[in-house]
């Protein structure tokens, strides 16, 4: 047996779902389109029912991918129940995708979801008067509490095996329903299953139903000529809407009646501060601070820098360094180690270190026997490749969590409305800023964050210029930089520079997809702000291990796969049959990295005898940022980091950061966009893009810094480039306007 | 007195007449609850001035400025 969730986005249907499935739920993809499919199993009824969780939907016209994905899993599956979530404190919006559900000849079980917080406001739920107005049964349940939630799965069982038709509440007003009711004759005479979804559907000269029936759309035609719509000119879609929300106006005063209640509830005393005209940007940057201090800070609280708090115990050092006072008893000058009390992300990123670590060492003891080239794979390459992804774990997951947190408390919503104007500048909506935020932690969490964004063509333009921000692994490479640039005088200005950059050409890579890739009208922003609430344990944690499981699938396969690549390449000869090489120098990577180095004799760093060098760096760079400095040092040989990229002008060090800034940040982060487009011709373009994007951003500032004057010249072009497609871009919009 | 949703001030209510965009975002706006004869309040305006933030139908919904110019209201004393 097949049942199927749907409802509005907000009423609980996830949990529902989690709730009813359990550890049997997976997530895929619906086919073609980028949006989430649920699917578990039910066991407690007489037979296994398979449930499917359709995405959240406000209709079921086919605007959206998710509202096509739904409609067509309903029509062409044929579920054999649909569980209709309804959000009792919304009561009428949500009853409106009841009005469509019915229409269909599938029977539809409405679950009245949060009746306790109905009930807590004092108003009251005629569930009888609700039956009798759908013509379906009506459970009240609490997704939240478990609560009914076996009545209702017995309710849709039983009312699987009843056949049921169509019914729509058009029927009720007057001209319109009139005709309606002729053009349901036509399909009955068709012969049609769902005809009155269908007869509705003509009604409203849906697209894809008048080129599919064109026999019945003419003489639909005609019966409709005879109702008066000139109050809607024309338009029998927005009649049709009307007409559903007419009908539940009128009759929802039957089914609900509400206490007088105060003005103000605590979600409205909330808001009033979170989205203040003053008070609600700078309140957004203290949390997205809090989130980042909580999860990367080195010294907590600042109560090393401000307060001198240290700890100078070893057991206490211990505990907080992940087993790490020895190491630093070795380093410490005169034997006193102390060191500041590290934020929670750090803590736990210091113990997963220990833990990989400690691994490492256990299998390379076992492999000590083992052939060089074999201890080298698993260990050299495979473990410690892997270590490198996985000791940013614990920091992506915390970064994840609090996502989950604003998102689910309905914050998230109110940072859209807040940012949304600045962002609409660059073709983007204020949903994409959260997800670009987390891209200056991680670029992965950062990527899967992109689902809440709805529309496809801007999630897309999200993920294309997210790498643009400057990670964490990637700040190791910039302060390398910063100690030797300008004899390390202004090291700090360095690293702001480089973040700095890579906004900026975040921005104008944004500008011009929007006026090329991804050209066509700005999706509207019309948007629910849900009332707020306590984000649950239980959804959340449900969230953690959806992407726990699917990161560890992803390190499991794409990324250690090219580790080992990566590694092969950097310890063999082509002659590799003949053992490994001691230097990487005469490696394939380092001969590769000796030859292609031309291919990067325009951006100035693979000039000169080091210039191989920079060059096999930036290639270990695109599987992962974290192996850019260690490579570099590998190769200094003798003569050291500093004196490596203290050789380099300034022209060529700022070529060669902002080359390794703006190319594939990792296969981390290949993975995910992969596995958010689940495309991989786009993930090819989405990596030719920022290839293409470093390799020219890269070029331009080696030869504008060399010399002024090609610099002056190109931020002309630059800016007659921008202003040219911007021109363009008002043009077709007002023509489009009126279409639009 | 009619006036676009667009032109209201905070706190202000009216009732839909008609929303004189075709198209995507008029069958959006419908989906949402905006259809002629609802009771819609603009409850605030963004901090950087747009989007809007209304009330109707006891939800909370938020606008561009752009579509909100698309809404004739009737305004209610």
């Amino acid at each position: 047996m097949k049942f199927c969730l749907a409802g509005n986005p907000n009423s609980g249907k996830t949990t529902l779902f989690n709730s009813l499935t359990g550890s049997t739920a997976h997530v895929g993809n619906w086919p073609g389109v980028t949006v989430d499919k649920r699917e578990g199993v039910y066991k407690k009824l007489p037979e296994r029912v398979h449930i499917v969780d359709l995405p959240g939907i406000y209709s079921l016209s086919p605007y959206t991918p998710e509202e096509v994905v739904s409609r067509n899993y309903i029509l062409e599956e044929h579920p054999d129940v649909i569980i209709n979530i309804v959000d009792a404190t919304n009561l009428e919006r949500n009853l409106y995708l009841t009005t469509q559900l019915i229409e269909t000849d599938i029977p539809v079980v409405i679950a009245l979801n949060m009746m306790d917080v109905v009930e807590k406001n004092g108003d009251k739920i005629d569930k009888k008067a609700l039956e009798s107005l759908m013509g379906v049964p009506v459970v009240e349940i609490s997704a939240l509490k478990n609560k009914n939630l076996a009545a209702l799965m017995k309710t849709a069982y039983e009312t699987a095996g009843k056949g049921k038709g169509g019914r729509s509440v058009i029927e009720q007003s007057g001209v319109l329903g009139g005709v309606y009711k002729e053009i349901v004759g036509l399909y009955g005479d068709a012969g049609c299953g769902d005809k009155v979804f269908h007869a509705v559907k003509m009604l409203e000269a849906d697209e894809l139903e008048t080129a599919k029936f064109p026999e019945i759309a003419k003489k639909a035609a005609g019966l409709k000529s005879k109702i008066n719509a000139k109050a809607f000119d024309d338009d029998f879609e927005a009649m049709v809407a009307d007409a559903r929300y007419r009908f539940l106006t009128q009759h929802i005063s039957s089914v609900i009646s509400r206490a007088a209640r105060e003005e103000n509830t605590r979600s409205d005393r909330a808001d009033r501060v979170l989205t203040h005209r003053i008070w609600g940007i700078p309140l957004f940057l203290l949390i997205i601070f809090a989130v980042f201090h909580i999860t990367f800070a080195e010294d907590f609280l600042f109560l090393n820098g401000l307060f001198g708090v240290s700890v100078t115990d070893p057991g206490w050092i211990n505990f907080f360094s992940g087993m790490g006072y020895e190491g630093m008893l070795e380093e410490a000058a005169g034997g006193v180690v102390s060191m500041a009390v590290p934020s929670v992300g750090v803590w736990l990123q210091s113990w997963m270190g220990w833990l990989t670590g400690s691994i490492i060492d256990v299998v390379s003891g076992w492999m000590s026997a083992s052939p060089a080239w074999l201890s080298g794979l698993v260990c050299d390459g495979l473990l410690s490749g892997l270590d490198a992804i996985f000791s940013f774990l614990p920091q992506i997951l915390l970064l994840f969590l609090f996502l989950s947190i604003l998102e689910d408390s309905g914050y998230m919503a109110r940072v859209a409305f807040i940012m949304d104007r600045a962002f609409r500048k660059f073709g983007l909506s204020g949903k994409a800023f959260m997800p670009l935020l987390m891209c200056f932690g991680c670029g992965v969490p950062g990527v899967m964050a992109t689902k809440t964004l709805e529309n496809e063509k801007e999630r897309r333009m999200t993920m294309m210029i997210a790498p643009f921000f400057s990670c964490g692994a990637k700040l190791p490479i910039w302060l390398a930089f910063a100690g030797v640039l300008f004899a390390g005088q202004y090291g700090d200005l360095v690293v702001f520079s480089v973040y700095l950059i890579g906004i900026v050409v975040a921005i104008v890579a944004a500008i011009i997809l929007r006026f090329t890739v991804f050209k066509g009208e700005t999706p509207p922003f019309i948007m629910e702000l849900p009332s707020y609430h306590l984000p649950q344990f239980k959804n959340l944690m449900a969230h953690l291990w959806e992407k726990l499981k699917h990161f560890i699938i992803k390190a499991g396969t794409i990324i250690a796969a090219s580790i080992v690549v990566i590694w092969f390449l950097s310890n063999f000869d082509f002659a590799f049959w003949n053992g490994m090489v001691d230097n990487i120098e005469y490696s394939m990577m380092g001969r590769i990295g000796n030859v292609i180095k031309y291919l990067f004799y325009p951006l100035g760093f693979a000039m000169g005898a080091d210039g191989w060098k920079f060059v096999v760096a930036s290639l270990t760079g695109l599987l992962a940022k974290e192996e850019v400095v260690a490579t570099l040092e590998v190769l200094s040989g003798g003569l050291g980091l500093e004196a490596l990229l203290g050789g380099m002008t300034v022209a060529s060090a700022y070529s060669f950061m902002l080359f390794n800034l703006l190319a594939v940040p990792c296969m981390a982060m290949v993975a995910a966009v992969y596995g958010e487009i689940g495309s991989g011709k786009r993930t090819w373009g989405a990596i030719g893009f920022w290839l293409l994007t470093a390799y020219v951003v890269s070029m331009v500032t080696y030869w504008s810094v060399s010399y002024w004057w090609i610099g002056v010249i190109i931020l002309v072009a630059i800016a007659a480039a921008l202003t040219v497609l911007y021109i363009r871009h008002k043009n077709n919009n007002k023509f489009k306007g009126v279409a639009a | 007195m009619e006036k676009v949703l667009k032109d209201f001030s905070p706190g202000e209510t009216g009732v839909v007449l008609k929303i004189s965009n075709v198209g995507k975002i008029k069958r959006r706006l419908y989906d949402m609850g905006v259809t002629p004869g609802a009771e819609i309040k603009l409850v605030k305006v963004a901090p950087l001035g747009d989007p809007l933030c209304v009330l109707l139908r006891g939800y909370e919904l938020s606008v561009r400025k752009d579509e909100a110019a698309e809404v004739v209201m009737e305004v209610k004393k």
